[in-house]
């Protein structure tokens, strides 16, 4: 590992970070109904169990499939209960925020 | 921060998610001037109580943003979750496969650990006092202390009775205390349990607990009993439960509300024997009494809690409504109608990380959107769960919102009831990474 490189890169990084964080950032409603999800589907929606990873799946599919768990279309133990308690909206705007993170595969 | 150690850089480094997420609109704002920005601290903030609220807090600070001062100060170098404790009363876990440690908090997300026990707040000077005799100053201050015992509410039931007859609503030795007594309780013995009144930690625990102690004496001493002596009129998920108890452990399982002589008034460690309200008289082999429960002494020194013996908190941001900079998390706080769980501290912890974010950056605090799942395995593939999503009511606390959450159907299938035992366990690999991976 090249320190001096990386130190460069890392001041670099902290610039950014101090600009961000002066600059007034509001926490997104569908990041935070997002963070929910993780409890049971992984931090950022990778999974480590049997419960599935989400952190893959395009918003388009993850607003299909929780409409589907609302309207009680799709079989589910337990996200019917969960998805019914979001409007439409919501469920939009949590996808694209699930859908915007780096991701990780599994 | 105006000095950066070579230890703290590896720490930013490794919070790599937060680094990048930030960099991406960053980059449109920055000058590309060389000359850096006047320096300013780091805004601290310390957390009290390494359990599910307070390490996912912490988390969850430097996530949301990396240039936070986080410290976490926790008495015990490491953790047992009351999730998945019952579990151990089956022959299902062992306690170390329950025990986490503090160091991807540390490594990974860059919140410096502190391994000591807090013995005062100064809320006017902004300071901890810690028993090794140092101090941390902060600018917030999140509480996540659990729970105490009230002791006093059963006569004869105190601290050293219940190393006779546990309680191990706190996971640990206690666990392994009631385990061992379960060992070697005798077929054909009285396993005696006693669930608290309301509100209390874990509301399905017990009935959980009767049930993986059910499992355990079907499997190896068959002809032993259950008896429930309850302080309340019904309990969490009973219908289901009673179902269940009905179909895996036929007459095995005893449950008698208050109202019929389950409220215990005196207890007698010596001869193990519970005397009950109504005049009744309980001899067993095993006796679990769990204690009436309220926010801990710290809190009630600190002046966070209430007449109620709880701690009422603003419920979009958990700041309490008595003492001002000073979060309070998890089952020590009032939160309306969410119970008080493992899942909802993981996300009060979560939702006052972004409200302490948004209040340091002097940007609206979000909606908060409260989640609780809360599964109970009544056998080995035999799981149900209670599910519910929380927002702010019209009365200004967290309600559940209606058409959504419940539990699990009466008609499940079996294949259901296995897919639920199933994810409970999976539910327990993921909470614990979320909170402390």
């Amino acid at each position: 590992m090249n320190l001096r490189h990386t130190t460069a890169g890392f001041l670099g990084a902290l610039a950014l970070l101090g600009a961000a964080s002066a600059s007034a950032q509001t926490i997104s409603r569908g990041e935070v109904i997002a963070s929910t999800c993780y409890t049971c589907h992984g931090t950022h929606g990778v999974s480590p169990s049997t419960i599935p990873s989400i952190d893959y799946i395009p918003a388009a599919r993850i607003v299909e499939t929780l409409k589907a768990y609302k309207a009680g279309t799709r079989y589910s133990t337990i996200m019917g209960r969960h998805a019914s308690a979001y409007t439409d909206e919501e469920i939009v705007e949590a996808a694209n925020h699930l859908a915007s993170l780096p991701k990780k595969g599994k | 921060m105006s000095r950066i150690s070579r230890r703290d850089f590896v720490k930013l480094i490794g919070a790599g998610g937060a680094l990048s997420a930030f960099g991406l609109t960053g980059c449109e704002t920055v000058p590309q001037s060389a000359s850096p920005a006047p320096a300013k601290a780091a805004p601290r903030v310390v957390v009290i109580g390494g359990g599910f609220g307070g390490a996912t807090c912490a988390k969850y600070l430097r996530l949301y943003d990396a240039g936070l001062d986080v410290t976490l100060v926790e008495q015990n170098a490491s953790y047992v979750t009351c999730p998945g404790s019952n579990w151990v009363l089956g022959g299902m876990r062992t306690l170390d496969d329950l025990t986490q440690s503090y160091s991807a908090l540390r490594d990974r997300h860059g919140v410096n650990v502190v391994i000591d026990r807090v013995v005062g707040v100064d809320p006017a000077k902004r300071v901890v006092a810690l028993a090794s005799g140092k101090s941390l100053a902060y600018d917030r201050l999140v509480m996540s202390p659990g729970i105490d015992f009230r002791w006093g509410q059963i006569e004869g039931y105190d601290e050293a009775a219940t190393q006779i007859m546990p309680h191990a609503w706190k996971a640990g030795p206690q666990t392994v205390l009631l385990h061992k007594q379960l060992l070697a309780m005798p077929d054909g013995g009285t396993f005696l349990m006693a669930p608290p009144p309301m509100p209390f930690r874990c509301p399905p625990g017990p009935p959980e607990r009767a049930s993986m102690v059910a499992h355990y004496l079907k499997t190896h001493k068959a002809k032993s009993k259950i008896l429930i002596l309850d302080a309340k009129e019904n309990f969490s998920k009973q219908a289901l439960f009673m179902q269940a108890w009905d179909q895996l452990y036929p007459g095995m399982i005893e449950w008698v509300p208050a109202s019929a002589g389950g409220k215990i008034v005196r207890a007698d460690a010596r001869s193990r024997t519970v005397f009950t309200g109504n005049g009744d008289t309980h001899k067993a082999d095993v006796i679990n009494i769990i204690p009436a429960q309220q926010a801990p002494k710290l809190a009630v020194d600190t002046g966070l809690a209430n007449e109620t013996g709880w701690c009422p908190v603003n419920q979009l941001t958990f700041e309490s409504t008595r003492v001002p900079n000073v979060h309070v998390i998890g089952d020590a706080s009032i939160a309306g109608a969410l119970p008080k769980s493992g899942h909802t501290a993981n996300n009060i912890g979560k939702m006052t990380a972004a409200a302490i974010v948004s209040l340091f950056r002097g940007v609206p605090t979000p909606t908060p959107s409260h989640v609780n799942t809360c599964y109970s395995l009544v056998g080995p593939e035999y799981g149900i769960s209670i599910a519910g999503v929380y927002r702010l009511g019209e009365d200004g606390m967290l309600q559940g919102v209606k058409g959504a959450g419940g539990l699990s159907p009466a008609d499940a299938t079996a294949q259901q009831r296995s897919q639920e035992a199933g994810y409970a366990q999976g539910w327990h690999k993921s909470i614990v990474a979320d909170s402390f991976g």
